[in-house]
C-alpha cells in the first residue's frame, strides 16, 4: 500500500510540475497575475508530493518491504537501519528520486525567498524550474520507477552494495546532488533573463548567493567523495579522474568560473553574455554528468546494468533542456552589450584570466572524459585516457591560475593600481619560496622542483589571502562577509594546494607481504603486523589485523585494518586502518591472504593529505560566508540602490 | 569568426556532442570489442618486464591456446582479480602471458614479487601501443587466444572464478583443453 501511495505521489508531483511550468511561463508571457500565482502555488504542491514519494520509499526500506523491487535489490534484513534509510539513494531509481527532491526543495526555496524579484521574472524562473522537474518525473515514471513491485516478493533482499555501507558515502550523494541541482537556480535565472532579453546588475546580485549555495554543497560533496575513496577503496588514492568524478568536477569548475564572472557582471556590468553562458553551462554539465553516469554510455564496463531506454530518454531530455537554453542564448546574447572598459591590471582582467584558466581546465577534462567515446563512435578503436593525461592538463592551467590569484585579489576594479601592494606581495612570494625550500629540505630531506613550485604557490596564495582581512583589521575597519568569505575560500585553495603538493611529491606507498611478527619500514616508520584475528560486524565477517607502528623504537599507534566479507556475498571489502596526523597520515590496508600465514599489506605514508579536505571545507566555508553577506539580503527592487551597494563594496 | 556567429558556437558544439552520444548509445556495451573476436591476434614484440634485453611476443605461445591478461599496478580491478589469476595459473590448463600496461617497471615487478606471479612471461608496454592494437578499453582485460592464433574471447573487467568457469573453460574444452 505504502509503495502505491509513493507512486501516486510521484504522478501528482508530475502534474504539479506541469502546472508550475505552464502557468509560470505562460502567465509571465501574457502578464496574467492569477496564472503566475497558480504557478507559484504549484511549487509547494510539487514539493509536498515529492517529499511524500520519498518518505514512502524510505518507509519501504525501513520496513524491509522486499516486495518492492528496488528495496529487494538494494537492502537486506541484516542491514542496519541507518544504512537501510541511506539505501534509498543507493542505486539508480532512488538517486533520481533524491534528485527530484533536491530540485523541488530548491524550487521551494527560490519561490519563498524571491518575493522582492520582479513578478514576471520570478514567474519565469519558477516556470523553467518546473520544466526541469517535469523531465525528471517523466524519466522516473517511464523508465526508472522506484516503486515497481516484485512478484512474487523476495524473502530476503540482495543487500546494498557494501562499498556504500559507510557514513561518508551515505551523506555524500545528498550533498552532491544539492550542489548539482542547485545550479538549476542559476540556470533558470539565466534562461529567464535571456527570455526577457535584458540583464542588469540586480540580476547578477540575485544569482550570486544561489550560485554560491549550490557551489558550496558541490564543494563539500566532492570533498566527501574524495575522502571516502581514500579510506574505503583500500588504495589510499584521493582522486582517480574516473568519469563519475569528472562528472562532478566539471560543473564545479564551471560554477567556480561563474561565481567570479558574476562578480564582474554585478559590479561593473561586464561579461554579461559570458556570465549567462556559464550559468547555463554549470547546470548543463550537471545534467551531462548525470547522463554519462546513468546511461552507461561511457562507463559501460564498470557500470551497473544499463538500459538503452534510459540513455535515450536522458539524451532527449538533455537536448531539450541544454539545446533550448543554448538556442535562447544564441538568439538573445547579441543584444546584451557590455560597454565599459578596463585597464590591463584591473580586477576585471584577473577575473578574465581566472575564467580562461578554469574553462580551459574544464574543456580539457571534458575532452579527456569524452575522448574514448569519440574514438569509439568514429570506429577509430578503443582508447583509454588515464590519470597522466588529466594530471597534466589540470596542472598546466592551475599553476598560472594560482599565481594570478594571489595578485588578482588585491587589484581594484577598472584601473591598474597594484603599486600600493606590490612590495608586500613580492615579500610574500619571496617568503613563500624560502619557506618552501627550507621546509621541504628540513622535513622531507630533499628539494624537488615540482614540490617547491607547489609549496611556493600554496604559501603564496595563503599569504596573499590573509593580507586582505589583516590589513582591514589593522586599519580598524570592519571586514564585510563578502571580503572575509573570499579571503577564507582563497586561503582554502592554498591549503588544498599544500595538501596535493605534499602528498603527490612525498608519499610513500609500498605493498609488502608480512607474516605475524614481521616488520616493514617505510618513511622511517616501522609497521609490525602484530596479530591477525577474526572479527564480526552486524552483517559481515572480517579478518582484522593489528598493525603496530613505531618510529625510532617509540610506539605511535596500532592500526586495525579489516578485510570484510559481507554475508550477502560479493567481493571482499577493504577497511583501511589510518592514523591521522597534522603532518601525515599512516595508512595500512589488508590485501590478500597469501597462504602460510602471510598477508599482503598496502602500507602508505601520506604527508599533508588531510589538508586537501580541510582546504576544501575552508573553500566551502568561504563560499558560505560570502553568500550570507548583508547586501544580498537587502530588498533589491530598486535599481539605483545598486550603485550604492557597488560603491560600498569597492575597495 | 564573425562576431554575429559567435553566440551560435555553444549550440553548434552541443549539437555535435549529441550526435556522438546517439552513436555511442547504439553500441552495445556488453559487446564492446567484438571486432577482434575470430580475427588473428595482433602481433607484438615487447621488452620483458623483468629484463629489457629479452623480448616477449605474441608468437611465444603460438600453436596452443593461451591467455593474455592486461594489468597495471594502478588498476584496482587487477588487484581484485589477482587471486583468481593465481588460481588459474595453478590449475595449469593454459599458459597466461601478462601485458603490463602504462605502468612503472619497478612498481610492477614489486607487485609480482609481493602478490605472486601467475604469468609465464610479462610484456612491458609503458606507452600502451600494443594495448591499443588489442583494443584494450581499460585494465583489467583478459583475452583467450586459440591454437590457431585467433582471438576466441575477451573478458573486460575483473576475472572471477565464475566467469572463468562460464566463459573460458567451455572454449578451452573445445580447443582440446590444454595439457
Amino acid at each position: 500500500m505504502i509503495p502505491e501511495i509513493g507512486h501516486f505521489a510521484l504522478v501528482m508531483a508530475l502534474l504539479f510540475a506541469m502546472v508550475q511550468s505552464f502557468f509560470g511561463l505562460a502567465g509571465a508571457a501574457r502578464g496574467q497575475a492569477a496564472w503566475m500565482g497558480a504557478g507559484r502555488s504549484a511549487v509547494t504542491g510539487q514539493f509536498v508530493f515529492v517529499a511524500i514519494a520519498f518518505a514512502a520509499l524510505a518507509w519501504s526500506f525501513i520496513q524491509k518491504d522486499f516486495s518492492v523491487l528496488y528495496v529487494a535489490t538494494n537492502s537486506n534484513s541484516e542491514l542496519p537501519v541507518f544504512f537501510r534509510f541511506a539505501a534509498v539513494w543507493g542505486a539508480h531509481e532512488g538517486s533520481l528520486l533524491l534528485w527530484a527532491l533536491c530540485l523541488a526543495g530548491w524550487s521551494l526555496a527560490v519561490t519563498a525567498l524571491s518575493s522582492s524579484l520582479q513578478v514576471r521574472f520570478r514567474s519565469r524562473v519558477i516556470g523553467i524550474l518546473g520544466l526541469i522537474s517535469i523531465g525528471f518525473m517523466l524519466f522516473m515514471l517511464t523508465t526508472s520507477n522506484p516503486f515497481d513491485r516484485l512478484v512474487p516478493a523476495a524473502l530476503e533482499g540482495k543487500d546494498l552494495n557494501p562499498l556504500l555501507q559507510d557514513f561518508a558515502l551515505t551523506i555524500h550523494p545528498p550533498i552532491l546532488y544539492l550542489g548539482y541541482v542547485g545550479f538549476s537556480v542559476a540556470f533558470a535565472f539565466g534562461c529567464a533573463t535571456l527570455l526577457e532579453g535584458r540583464l542588469d546588475s540586480a540580476w547578477a546580485r540575485w544569482t550570486r548567493p544561489w550560485t554560491l549555495a549550490a557551489w558550496l554543497f558541490l564543494t563539500v560533496g566532492i570533498a566527501l567523495g574524495s575522502w571516502w575513496a581514500y579510506y574505503e577503496l583500500g588504495w589510499g588514492g584521493w582522486w582517480f579522474w574516473d568519469p563519475v568524478e569528472n562528472a562532478s568536477f566539471m560543473p564545479w569548475l564551471a560554477g567556480t568560473a561563474l561565481i567570479h564572472s558574476l562578480a564582474v557582471t554585478e559590479k561593473r556590468g561586464l561579461f554579461k553574455s559570458w556570465t549567462l553562458l556559464l550559468a547555463v553551462s554549470a547546470f548543463s554539465l550537471s545534467l551531462l554528468g548525470t547522463f554519462l553516469v546513468r546511461s552507461g554510455v561511457l562507463v559501460s564496463v564498470h557500470a551497473f546494468a544499463t538500459d538503452p531506454a534510459r540513455g535515450l530518454f536522458i539524451l532527449a531530455f538533455l537536448t531539450v533542456v541544454i539545446g533550448g537554453a543554448l538556442a535562447l542564448y544564441a538568439w538573445r546574447a547579441p543584444q546584451l552589450k557590455s560597454n565599459a572598459g578596463f585597464e590591463l591590471a584591473a580586477r576585471e582582467s584577473f577575473v578574465l584570466f581566472n575564467n580562461a584558466f578554469l574553462v580551459a581546465a574544464l574543456c580539457l577534462i571534458l575532452l579527456g572524459t569524452l575522448y574514448p567515446l569519440f574514438m569509439d563512435a568514429m570506429e577509430l578503436g578503443k582508447v583509454s585516457v588515464g590519470p597522466p593525461y588529466f594530471n597534466m592538463v589540470f596542472l598546466v592551467p592551475m599553476v598560472p591560475l594560482l599565481l594570478l590569484l594571489g595578485i588578482g585579489m588585491h587589484a581594484v576594479w577598472k584601473k591598474s593600481r597594484l603599486q600600493p601592494v606590490r612590495s608586500r606581495l613580492l615579500g610574500i612570494a619571496a617568503a613563500g619560496f624560502a619557506i618552501a625550500v627550507i621546509a621541504g629540505a628540513a622535513v622531507y630531506g630533499e628539494i624537488r622542483p615540482m614540490a617547491t613550485i607547489g609549496f611556493t604557490l600554496a604559501l603564496w596564495v595563503m599569504g596573499s589571502s590573509l593580507m586582505i582581512p589583516l590589513a582591514r583589521l589593522r586599519a580598524g575597519q570592519a571586514v564585510p562577509g563578502a571580503v572575509l568569505g573570499m579571503a577564507i575560500a582563497h586561503f582554502g585553495v592554498g591549503v588544498v594546494t599544500l595538501g596535493i603538493t605534499g602528498v603527490q611529491s612525498f608519499k610513500i606507498e609500498e605493498d609488502v607481504a608480512l607474516a605475524v611478527g614481521d616488520t616493514a619500514t617505510i618513511g622511517g616508520y616501522d609497521f609490525r603486523l602484530a596479530a591477525l584475528r577474526d572479527a564480526r560486524g552486524p552483517n559481515y565477517v572480517a579478518v582484522e589485523a593489528d598493525v603496530v607502528i613505531s618510529k625510532d623504537g617509540a610506539e605511535i599507534t596500532t592500526l586495525r585494518p579489516q578485510k570484510r566479507l559481507y554475508n550477502s556475498g560479493g567481493n571482499p571489502m577493504t577497511e583501511a586502518g589510518i592514523q591521522v596526523g597534522p603532518g601525515r597520515d599512516l595508512f595500512a590496508a589488508l590485501g590478500e591472504d597469501l597462504g602460510q600465514g602471510r598477508w599482503s599489506l598496502r602500507l602508505q605514508y601520506k604527508p599533508l593529505i588531510r589538508y586537501i579536505w580541510l582546504g576544501a571545507l575552508l573553500i566551502a566555508l568561504g563560499g558560505g560566508i560570502a553568500g550570507l553577506d548583508r547586501r544580498y539580503r537587502r530588498a533589491t527592487a530598486a535599481a539605483p540602490g545598486l550603485e550604492r551597494a557597488a560603491a560600498e563594496v569597492t575597495r | 569568426m564573425k562576431k554575429n556567429l559567435r553566440p551560435l558556437l555553444p549550440i553548434a558544439l552541443f549539437a555535435g556532442l549529441i550526435v556522438f552520444f546517439i552513436i555511442g548509445l547504439q553500441k552495445d556495451p556488453s559487446r564492446i570489442d567484438s571486432p577482434l573476436i575470430g580475427k588473428p591476434a595482433p602481433a607484438f614484440a615487447l621488452e620483458a618486464l623483468d629484463n629489457p634485453a629479452v623480448q616477449v611476443g605474441s608468437g611465444d605461445l603460438a600453436g596452443r591456446p593461451w591467455l593474455l591478461n592486461v594489468w597495471a599496478t594502478w588498476c584496482g580491478g587487477c588487484r581484485q582479480e589477482h587471486t583468481t589469476l593465481l588460481e588459474i595459473a595453478r590449475e595449469g590448463r593454459v599458459p597466461m602471458m601478462g601485458l603490463n600496461w602504462r605502468d612503472d617497471r619497478s612498481l610492477a615487478l614489486q607487485w609480482l614479487v609481493k602478490l605472486g606471479n601467475p604469468y609465464v612471461s610479462v610484456a612491458y608496454d609503458p606507452e600502451g601501443r600494443t594495448a591499443i592494437d588489442w583494443g584494450v578499453y581499460g585494465a583489467p582485460e583478459t583475452f583467450l587466444i586459440g591454437a590457431d592464433g585467433k582471438v576466441l574471447h575477451k573478458q573486460i573487467g575483473i576475472m572471477t572464478a565464475e566467469i572463468w568457469r562460464r566463459d573460458f573453460l567451455p572454449l578451452l574444452a573445445a580447443q582440446g583443453g590444454g595439457p
